[in-house]
């Protein structure tokens, strides 16, 4: 068997073992799909009515929710990934001649499943509130290119965070950066509204350009602009988790 | 090819400033049974994990299965197994979907690998639980669920840190019995343990490892026979009786304030049914009688002058 099938094989392998992890601890996904429900409940019933972004706000909120939802699922990837460096299973992977490539894919690939379920959670909650969308049905499939390309993206990142980890306590904290960010964009409410500095951040993150091209392809008026700029975020971030979750990899015994 | 399974040649290994080991020369024949005995620290896990390549050692050469750990990483992994000392199984599958794993991650094809999977839940008794998760097994039934992952291929060179570390004494004759099976079948096994006994049980050849070094190497008996503890202790009611046991056993010492005797001897059944038929001889009562065999303690004082890390900490 060539080295490239060989591996392609143990990814296969690796996947499906992911897989099974979250079917039989679906606190994971559970956490990952309730939170930004929580956090859009409290955004919209709660705080939305004081913000004026000229616009219904659900249908402003959505598209920085979707973001969130993602990001809610990425702590039990860290978790999982930190577990699997600290207990002795991967000394047994490595001993075994398993892709090191193959054992990341798996972590990626489940991480981007709960994402998958957290936003199909989150639009339908949104429709529930009131979520209208002019969007075309070619919007919508960009719309989901990008929300993959985050969610791919921030999956290499967060098990890049995880192999980094000491514990799997300490994995769980490295990733609360990325769940607090999106506040810092325009997910909650425009940057514009923001004070001096923090306002260039929010511009200037990687989060803004993803969260404003999503609402640019939702509210039916899609900009190039943004959404080069959130691919080449997300080809950037996915491509140093990548290298770094690697490198951290072969640096562990 | 040689006949030597394991052969390692001034193995050195060290964290920052810290030496773990210090110039390492082992030879393990194919087919035999090797042990590495040494306390906690002494560096038996970092050879298991230098030899196994999870480590790249700072100096010195070793190969496996005739090829070089360090140039032949990827040749050595096919052709051993290791069983660590903390159950490396997935929690979160059951008994037979770790198995599976394994099976899956070698290549074995559906066929094949669900039928190497049944004969070892088998083979290994763990038929009846292998439904369910590993996180609801026992100690003794995790290691054992490992030690059947390590055996999907049938490795040629089996490592085993430490395999019935922390194992309730059933679940240790089970372990010990199963690595006498794997070497019927020709497998060579590398085992390290903190216990004499086990090594005693199990190891054709004995090395013991102290702060990276080997001190002493060779067959349990040969050992044994450096050790001075090994002795038979007698207990008499009155100074008259010690006084007179004294007399008529060559090279006892006694404890006149305990009342007591130390009589060196092998233990055996031999020797001290002769220990026993003398005393009788001068119808010399003996209120009480116990033998002593050398412990890791006792291999650990006579070979290094030292108690063993963890005497000290009793």
């Amino acid at each position: 068997m060539s080295a490239i099938s060989a591996s392609l094989a143990d990814s296969r392998v690796m996947v499906r073992r992911n897989f099974k992890h979250i079917l039989r601890n679906p606190v994971t996904i559970f956490n990952a799909a309730l939170m930004p429900v929580v956090v859009m409940l409290l955004l919209v019933y709660v705080f939305g009515g004081a913000f004026n972004v000229g616009e219904h706000y659900v249908d402003y909120a959505t598209p920085g929710l979707i973001v969130l939802a993602i990001c809610y699922g990425l702590s039990g990837t860290a978790v999982a990934v930190s577990s699997d460096m600290t207990k002795g299973i991967i000394n047994r992977f490595k001993v075994m001649n398993v892709s090191r490539g193959a054992v990341l894919a798996g972590h990626v690939a489940a991480t981007m499943l709960i994402s998958a379920v957290a936003i199909a959670v989150i639009i339908g909650m949104a429709f529930a509130l009131g979520f209208r969308s002019p969007a075309t049905a070619g919007d919508w499939l960009a719309a989901i290119g990008i929300a993959a390309a985050a969610a791919f993206a921030a999956a290499w990142l967060t098990v890049a965070l995880g192999m980094a980890a000491k514990t799997p306590e300490s994995a769980g904290m490295a990733v609360v950066p990325l769940l607090l960010l999106p506040f810092v964009s325009s997910a909650v409410v425009p940057a514009a509204k923001m004070g001096q500095g923090i306002r260039q951040f929010a511009e200037y993150q990687p989060f803004t350009p993803i969260i404003e091209s999503l609402r640019g392809l939702l509210a039916g008026t899609p900009s190039g602009g943004y959404a080069a700029a959130a691919l080449a975020w997300c080809a950037g971030i996915a491509i140093v988790g990548y290298l770094w979750s690697r490198a951290t990899f072969s640096q562990r015994a | 090819m040689s006949n030597s399974a394991i052969a390692v040649s001034g193995l050195r290994k060290a964290y920052g400033n810290k030496v773990v080991l210090d110039g390492i020369d082992l030879d393990v024949p194919a087919g035999s049974v090797f042990s590495l005995l040494g306390p906690n620290g002494a560096g038996k896990t970092t050879t298991v994990n230098v030899l196994t390549t999870l480590m790249k050692a700072d100096g010195g050469t070793a190969r496996v299965a005739g090829h070089d750990i360090a140039a032949e990483a990827s040749a050595v992994r096919a052709v051993i197994g290791v069983t660590g000392q903390f159950a490396a199984v997935d929690d979160l599958l059951t008994g037979e979907e770790n198995l599976r794993l394994m099976a899956d991650l070698h290549h074995l094809g559906s066929r094949e690998g669900k039928r190497v999977v049944a004969a070892l839940l088998e083979r290994f008794d763990l038929a009846e639980s292998a439904q369910k998760m590993a996180s609801a097994y026992s100690g003794g039934m995790r290691r054992k669920l490992d030690l059947a992952m390590t055996l999907v291929t049938r490795p040629r060179v089996i490592f085993l840190d430490e395999p019935t570390t922390g194992l309730d004494p059933r679940s240790r004759r089970t372990m010990w019995d199963i690595v006498r099976e794997l070497v019927a079948d020709g497998t060579t096994i590398f085992l390290t343990t903190q216990y004499l006994e086990e090594a005693d049980q199990l190891a054709d050849r004995i090395a013991v490892l102290d702060h990276g070094r080997i001190v002493a190497q060779g067959t349990s008996g040969e050992l044994k026979r450096q050790v001075p503890g090994s002795h038979v202790r007698l207990r008499f009611a009155d100074g008259a009786a010690l006084a007179a046991a004294a007399g008529v056993l060559a090279g006892s010492t006694a404890d006149d304030a305990a009342l007591t005797l130390r009589v060196p001897s092998d233990g055996g059944v031999r020797s001290v049914r002769a220990l026993l038929g003398r005393l009788d001889e001068y119808s010399i009562d003996v209120e009480e009688f116990s033998v002593h065999t050398p412990d890791l303690d006792d291999v650990f004082l006579a070979l290094t002058g030292h108690a063993s890390t963890e005497a000290l900490a009793s």
